[in-house]
C-alpha cells in the first residue's frame, strides 16, 4: 500500500503536543547572557543623548552598547535584496541600533546585556534616552502628498519607487469600453502573531560563529548575516530548531539575529534574546497595508476586457528582507482566473513612520485576489448579471491550459469551471437564497460571498525571479540528499525549513513510498546550515511543490541504485527489479525479493557478490529548479449572519473547495485549509494593526490586535478537485497560503450581500461592529462620523486602546 | 513580559495581612487570583514592591445563603460563582468573563477591589445593591456599592483594606439578563448591562434594576431607564422605550473599537435584550 495519499498522522505531533518540542527558547548554554533592546518610544526623532551609565551600575549587567558603541561590529547594513532592473529603491542604511534618528515606535537604540533576563530588563529602563520629536506622517496617501513630513530628508520625497507591468492594450480597452467600473480597495495592515515569539541564541567558539533562531530561512540567513559581520561562510552556522509557526514574520533577517552574533563575538560568551509579544507586535515586520485603485473594463454581455490597478504601498521606515517586492508579489495574478486580454499594474512604495511591511501569509496574494474578486462582484450588480455567471463568462476554460495571461505568465494547470461546480454541489444556492429570503422577513440579515481564486506558488523558477527575471537577488532551486542507513531506515536533509505545516510528515510519505521504507522509518532533516546541502528555505507555498520534488528525485536516485544492487544479488537484469509492496523483486519470480533493509545493508557491507563498480553507500542527492509557477485555485463560499442593531458579524458557515494538485496527506492539506481560512476570517473581521496619528501603536498586545479564536470560526467544510500540475512529477501544487487568499473576499462579500437591502453598498474591512453600525446608520440617512478604527485615528484620552482594558505599556509601543 | 522586582509574602490570618499592607505603605499590594495585578505588573505599568498573597488566609472562600442574602467570600473564584446557579445573575455574568482559564483563577474580591469599570462584576454589585465587608487596621466596615467605586480603577478602599466578604441580596421572584457585547467571545464588555425585573401579581413591573459595565469611569446604574419602566407594563414596547433612556447621562470614553456614541447606542441595545430576559424568566 502506498503511503501517498494517506491522511497519515503528523509525524511531529507526539513530541510537540507532550511538550517535548525543543525550541529556540529552550537553548540554554554554560555561561549564557540576556540580552534585552530599548527601543524608541517616538515615531520619529533625533536621539540627543543616550546615558547608559546607572543602567551599567546594576547588578548583573555585563555591558550596554548604543548603536555609536557597536559602529565597528558591522560590515554592512540589514539587507534588501530586490533589484529590478532600471528601477531605482530608496533604500535608507538600516543598521541594528540606529543612531542619529529613530523612524518608527519600536526602533532599536541602545543593547543591555546581563547574566539574567531579568536583570537586563530592569537595566534597560535606566537607559535614559532623550529624544527631540520630528514630524510624524503614517497615512501613505497622505505621505505622498506635496508638504508631508518626509521620514527621510535624504531622499527630498516619501516615495520609494515606482514598478509597472503590462500586457495586451488596457488604454483601446477603455476606449471601446461598454461596461466601466471602479473601485478602491484598502488591504490594511496586519500581524503574522506566531504562536512563538522570535528568539535568537548566538554562540561563538573561537571564530566560529553559531546562530539558533526563529527562523523560516536558516540559508537565506547565513548568507546575510555572514556579509554583515564580514565574516566567511564558513565560520557561521545557523540553526532552525523547531518553529512554532511564521506566517511570514520569520521570513527575515531580523537587526536582533545580527546583534546577538555581534555581541557573542564581542564578549565571547553566548548571548540570547527573546521577543515579547508586544515586541512582536512592535517590530516583527507587519503585512498587507495597501491602497488600490480598480477598474475594470467590460462589454454588456458581460465579457471582461481589460484590468488595470494602481497600488499604492505603505513599506514602512525601513526597506527590510523583500519589503518593497512584497506588493507586487501578486502581479502574476492579477488578473483572478479569468482571461482578461489587457492588464495594466502600477505600484507606489511609500515610507512612513511605522514598522517596515514585509511578506505576511500570502504576501501580495490575498491582496489582489481580494480586489479583483469583489470588483467582479461590482461588475456584475452594474451588468445585472449574477456573479457567479459572470465568473464563468470569463473563467480560463479548461482546454486552454497551459494558459499565458496578457502579462505573459503562464497558468500551469486548472478547471475553474469545475471547481465552481464542486463548491454548487456542496453549497445548495437556490436552498440558501429562499433560506435568506425567509430570515429577511423575521429581520436576520444572512448573506453569502463567494470567491473564486488562482494564485501563484511554488516559488519559484530562479530565471524567472532570480537576477535575470523580476530581480530578486536569489535563486529559488531545491535540494534535498537521501540515506538509507545499513539497517534500511532513511535520513533525508532538505533544503527547506519547515515551521508547522507537517512538512516531516508528507515528505516521509513521498521518500517512503520511492524507497520502500515505512515513512514511520524517515527521519527528515532540516533547517542546519551545517546539514545537508544548500537550500533556500520555506515561504511561498513552495516546500512541496519545489523542496518535495527534489526529494523525489533524490529518493529515485536511490531506487534506481537500490534496484542495481538488488538485480546484482538476485542476478536479475536491473530493468527486472520492481518495488511493490516494499518489496525489491524480480518480475515475474515474487520468490526473488529483497527488502530496502537488506539491500542497504549490502550497500554498507558489501558482499563478494556485489560487483566492484557499484560504489558502497546508498545516498543521492538533487537539485531541482522547476520551469514554471504552479497555480493552485479554488472556489471558497461564506455565509455571515449580521446583526444589524449592533453590527456585529458572525461567520455561519464556511465551504471551500481547493486544488493543490494530487493529495501527498488530505488531512495536512485540511490543516492549512482551516489556518489559512481563520487567518483570512481575521483580517476580514477581526484583525488590525493600527497606528494614531502620532505614530503610536495603538494594538501592541492580544487584547487590542483581535485574532480570532475557535469561538468565531465556524466548522469548516471541505472538499478538493485534483488537477496535476505538469511542472513536477509530483503534479503537486501549494496549499499553505490558498485559505488566506481565497477568504477576505468571500467573508467581505458575504456581509456585502448582508447588508444589501439596508442599502449599504461598500465597506473596506476589517468589518468590525463599530463601522458596520456607522455604515448602515449612514445608508438610512441617520448620518454617522467618519469611518471608526482607521490607520491615523485620535483616540482621546481615553483611548485605552481596547474593549475592555487592556494594558499596553507605553514603553513596548503601546499607545500612551 | 517581565515584573519589577517584588517580595512575596503569604500571611495565614487577616491581621497579619492588614499589618504587612499598613508598614510597606502604598508600595505593598494584596494579591488575589493575580488576573488583574499580574498583567499590569509584567507590562510594568506597576510595580509594588511587595506582593501579599492571600491564598493561605482561612475562611474567604465561601458561598452560603443566609437570611435572604448571599455571602461570598473575597477569594471565591469566578468558576466557583459559574459553578452556582442559584446566585441567579451573578452566576450568570461570572460565566461571561473571560476563558474558563481565567475563571479559574480571577475571584470576586479582586474583581471588585480593581474597580475596572469594564469588568462584569461591579455592574452586578451595583444593579443589585450589594456591599461589602472590609478589614482594616479600625476593625470591619461595610461598604455599600454606590460607594465603593469611585473613579476608573479608585475605590473607596484604603490600601491597606481587605475585602472579606461580598453580600448579595437573593433576588428570589426577580428575574434576570446579563448582556454583554463583546469583538470576540472571550473579550472584555465593549458594554455589558445587568438588568432585574420584578414582576407584580398583575405582571406589570413591581420593580427594576439596570447595571451598566464600561459606560463611565464606574459601574453605572441606568436610573432613568429603570424609572421609566418601573410600576409600568412589560411588553415589548414598553421595555423598548424604557431602553432608550438607558444611557441618559452617561459619558463613556471612546476606544479603539467603539465611539462614545455607538456605546451609547449598544446601551440602548443591550438593556433592552436585558430586560426582554428578566421580564421573561
Ligand atoms: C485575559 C483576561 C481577560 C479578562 N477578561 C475579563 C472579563 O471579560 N471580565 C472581567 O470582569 N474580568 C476579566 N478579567 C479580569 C479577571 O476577572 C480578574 O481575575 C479580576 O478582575 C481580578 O481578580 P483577581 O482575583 O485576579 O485579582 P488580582 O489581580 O489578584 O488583584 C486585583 C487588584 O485587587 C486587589 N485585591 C485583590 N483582592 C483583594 C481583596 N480581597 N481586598 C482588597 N483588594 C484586593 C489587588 O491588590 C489588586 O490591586 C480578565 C483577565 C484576563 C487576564
Amino acid at each position: 500500500m502506498t503511503s501517498v495519499g494517506q491522511a497519515l498522522k503528523r509525524k511531529e505531533d507526539p513530541r510537540m503536543i507532550t511538550g517535548r518540542g525543543y525550541y529556540t527558547e529552550d537553548i540554554q548554554l554554560p555561561g549564557m547572557l540576556y540580552a534585552v533592546i530599548v527601543r524608541s518610544p517616538e515615531a520619529h526623532a533625533t536621539i540627543t543623548s543616550i546615558d547608559t551609565s546607572a543602567a551599567k551600575e546594576r547588578d548583573g549587567v555585563v555591558a550596554v552598547y548604543t548603536g555609536e558603541d557597536l559602529a565597528g561590529d558591522f560590515a554592512g547594513p540589514l539587507p534588501m535584496v530586490w533589484a529590478p532592473p532600471g528601477v531605482e529603491i530608496n533604500t535608507p542604511e538600516h543598521w541594528p541600533l540606529k543612531r542619529g534618528e529613530v523612524k518608527h515606535v519600536g526602533d532599536p537604540v541602545a543593547v543591555v546585556v546581563a547574566t539574567s533576563r531579568t536583570a537586563a530588563f530592569d537595566a534597560a529602563d535606566d537607559v535614559i534616552v532623550d529624544y527631540d520629536p520630528k514630524p510624524v506622517v503614517v497615512d501613505p496617501e497622505q505621505a505622498l502628498e506635496d508638504g508631508s513630513p518626509l521620514v527621510w530628508d535624504s531622499f527630498g520625497t516619501n516615495k520609494t519607487h515606482e514598478w509597472a507591468v503590462a500586457g495586451g492594450d488596457f488604454e483601446a480597452a477603455e476606449a471601446e469600453a461598454e461596461v466601466t467600473v471602479e473601485a478602491r480597495y484598502v488591504n490594511h495592515r496586519t500581524s503574522g502573531a506566531p504562536i512563538e515569539p522570535r528568539c535568537s541564541v548566538a554562540e561563538a567558539r573561537a571564530e566560529k560563529l553559531t546562530l539558533y533562531s526563529t527562523t523560516q530561512i536558516p540559508h537565506i540567513a547565513r548568507f546575510v548575516l555572514s556579509g554583515m559581520l564580514g565574516i566567511a561562510e564558513d565560520k557561521l552556522r545557523v540553526v532552525a530548531p523547531d518553529v512554532g509557526g511564521g506566517f511570514g514574520a520569520k521570513l527575515q533577517v531580523y537587526a536582533e539575529e545580527a546583534l546577538v552574533l555581534a555581541l557573542a563575538k564581542r564578549l565571547g560568551r553566548p548571548v540570547k534574546w527573546t521577543e515579547t509579544r508586544s515586541e512582536h507586535m512592535t517590530t516583527s515586520h507587519h503585512g498587507r497595508d495597501q491602497i488600490s485603485y480598480v477598474t475594470l473594463t467590460a462589454k454588456r454581455d458581460g465579457t471582461v476586457t481589460g484590468c488595470r490597478a494602481r497600488i499604492i504601498a505603505d513599506l514602512g521606515a525601513y526597506q527590510q528582507l523583500l519589503t518593497p517586492f512584497i506588493p507586487t508579489l501578486g502581479f502574476p495574478v492579477m488578473g483572478g482566473c479569468y482571461a482578461i486580454p489587457s492588464i495594466d499594474l502600477h505600484f507606489t512604495g511609500v515610507f512612513t513612520n511605522k514598522m517596515p511591511t514585509d511578506a505576511i501569509r500570502g504576501a501580495g496574494r490575498p491582496e489582489a485576489t481580494y480586489w479583483i474578486e469583489l470588483t467582479m462582484d461590482k461588475l456584475a450588480r452594474e451588468l445585472g448579471m449574477d456573479p457567479l455567471e459572470l465568473r464563468r463568462k470569463n473563467f480560463v476554460r479548461k482546454e486552454q491550459f497551459p494558459f499565458e495571461t496578457a502579462l505573459g505568465i503562464v497558468y500551469d494547470s486548472g478547471d475553474y469551471h469545475g471547481s465552481l461546480d464542486r463548491l454548487l454541489e456542496n453549497f445548495d444556492l437556490d436552498e440558501f437564497r429562499s433560506e435568506q429570503a425567509g430570515l429577511r422577513e423575521q429581520g436576520i440579515h444572512r448573506g453569502v460571498g463567494f470567491s473564486t481564486y488562482v494564485e501563484v506558488c511554488g516559488l519559484a523558477p530562479s530565471r524567472a525571479v532570480g537576477p535575470q527575471g523580476v530581480g530578486l537577488q536569489a535563486a529559488f532551486y531545491e535540494s534535498a540528499n537521501v540515506r538509507v542507513t545499513p539497517t534500511g531506515s532513511a535520513i533525508v536533509y532538505s533544503g527547506i525549513s519547515p515551521h508547522g505545516q507537517g512538512l516531516d510528515t508528507s515528505f516521509a510519505q513521498i521518500a517512503g513510498d520511492i524507497l520502500g521504507i515505512d515513512p514511520q522509518n524517515v527521519e527528515i532533516l532540516h533547517g542546519d546550515t551545517d546539514q545537508g546541502a544548500w537550500g533556500w528555505d520555506t515561504y511561498g507555498s513552495r516546500s512541496l511543490s519545489v523542496g518535495g520534488e527534489a526529494l523525489a528525485r533524490a529518493a529515485r536516485k536511490v531506487q534506481d541504485k537500490a534496484k542495481r544492487i538488488c538485480a546484482a544479488l538476485l542476478e536479475a537484469a536491473p530493468e527486472d527489479i520492481e518495488l511493490t509492496d516494499g518489496k525489491y523483486q524480480v518480475k515475474g519470480s515474487p520468490d526473488k525479493s529483497m527488502t530496502m533493509a537488506e539491500i542497504s545493508g549490502a550497500a554498507h557491507i558489501p558482499p563478494a557478490e556485489l560487483p566492484a563498480d557499484i560504489e558502497p553507500g546508498l545516498e543521492e542527492s538533487s537539485f531541482y529548479d522547476p520551469e514554471n509557477f504552479v497555480f493552485p485555485f479554488g472556489a471558497h463560499a461564506c455565509v455571515v449572519d449580521v446583526d444589524a442593531e449592533t453590527g456585529k458579524v458572525s461567520v455561519v458557515r464556511y465551504v471551500a473547495v481547493d486544488d493543490c494538485g494530487p493529495a501527498i496527506n488530505p488531512m495536512l492539506i485540511d490543516g492549512q485549509v482551516h489556518g489559512g481560512i481563520t487567518h483570512a476570517i481575521g483580517q476580514a473581521l477581526y484583525e488590525q494593526v493600527v497606528y494614531d496619528e502620532d505614530g503610536q501603536l495603538v494594538t501592541g498586545t492580544f487584547v487590542d490586535y483581535a485574532l480570532p479564536t475557535a469561538a468565531e470560526v465556524p466548522g469548516f467544510e471541505t472538499d478538493r478537485t485534483e488537477t496535476p500540475s505538469p511542472t513536477n512529477s509530483l503534479g503537486v501544487k501549494g496549499i499553505g497560503e490558498a485559505g488566506t487568499i481565497a477568504a477576505t473576499p468571500a467573508v467581505t462579500a458575504a456581509v456585502m450581500d448582508a447588508l444589501q437591502p439596508l442599502g449599504v453598498l461598500w465597506l473596506d474591512m476589517p468589518l468590525t461592529p463599530v463601522r458596520v453600525y456607522e455604515a448602515i446608520q449612514a445608508a438610512q440617512g441617520n448620518g454617522a462620523g467618519p469611518p471608526s478604527s482607521q490607520q491615523g485615528v485620535r483616540l482621546d484620552e481615553h483611548g485605552r486602546g481596547s474593549a475592555g482594558s487592556g494594558p499596553t505599556a507605553p514603553d513596548e509601543g503601546g499607545a500612551s | 513580559m517581565i515584573t519589577a522586582p517584588f517580595d512575596y509574602e503569604t500571611p495565614e490570618t487577616l491581621d497579619e495581612a492588614v499589618r504587612m499592607l499598613h508598614e510597606n505603605g502604598e508600595d505593598a499590594k494584596l494579591l488575589a487570583g493575580g488576573h488583574s495585578l499580574l498583567p499590569l505588573m509584567k507590562l510594568r505599568l506597576a510595580a509594588p514592591t511587595l506582593l501579599v498573597d492571600l491564598r493561605l488566609v482561612p475562611g474567604l472562600h465561601h458561598i452560603q445563603r443566609e437570611n435572604g442574602s448571599w455571602r461570598i467570600g473575597a477569594l471565591a473564584r469566578h468558576a466557583d460563582l459559574q459553578d452556582t446557579p442559584e446566585l441567579g445573575v451573578a452566576s450568570a455574568a461570572a460565566k461571561q468573563i473571560a476563558d474558563q482559564q481565567v475563571r479559574n483563577r480571577g475571584t470576586i474580591g479582586g474583581s471588585l477591589a480593581h474597580g475596572d469599570p469594564a469588568s462584569d462584576l461591579p455592574a452586578v454589585l451595583v444593579a443589585l445593591e450589594g456591599e461589602v465587608s472590609a478589614q482594616g487596621r479600625n476593625g470591619l466596615r461595610t461598604i455599600p456599592a454606590g460607594e465603593l467605586f469611585q473613579d476608573y480603577l479608585t475605590t473607596a478602599l484604603a490600601h491597606d483594606e481587605v475585602i472579606t466578604e461580598v453580600r448579595l441580596p437573593a433576588t428570589d421572584g426577580w428575574g434576570y439578563g446579563y448582556e454583554k457585547f463583546t469583538r470576540r467571545a472571550e473579550d472584555w464588555a465593549m458594554v455589558g448591562v445587568c438588568a432585574l425585573v420584578k414582576k407584580g401579581a398583575d405582571g406589570s413591573c413591581e420593580d427594576v434594576r439596570v447595571g451598566l459595565t464600561n459606560m463611565g469611569s464606574t459601574p453605572l446604574r441606568a436610573t432613568a431607564a429603570e424609572q421609566a419602566l418601573r410600576g409600568g407594563s412589560l411588553d415589548g414596547d414598553s421595555i423598548a422605550s424604557a431602553a432608550e433612556h438607558a444611557a441618559e447621562g452617561t459619558d463613556p470614553p471612546g476606544d479603539l473599537n467603539a465611539t462614545p456614541d455607538y456605546k451609547r447606542h449598544l446601551a440602548r441595545v443591550l438593556t433592552r435584550r436585558a430586560l426582554v430576559a428578566a421580564a421573561q424568566a
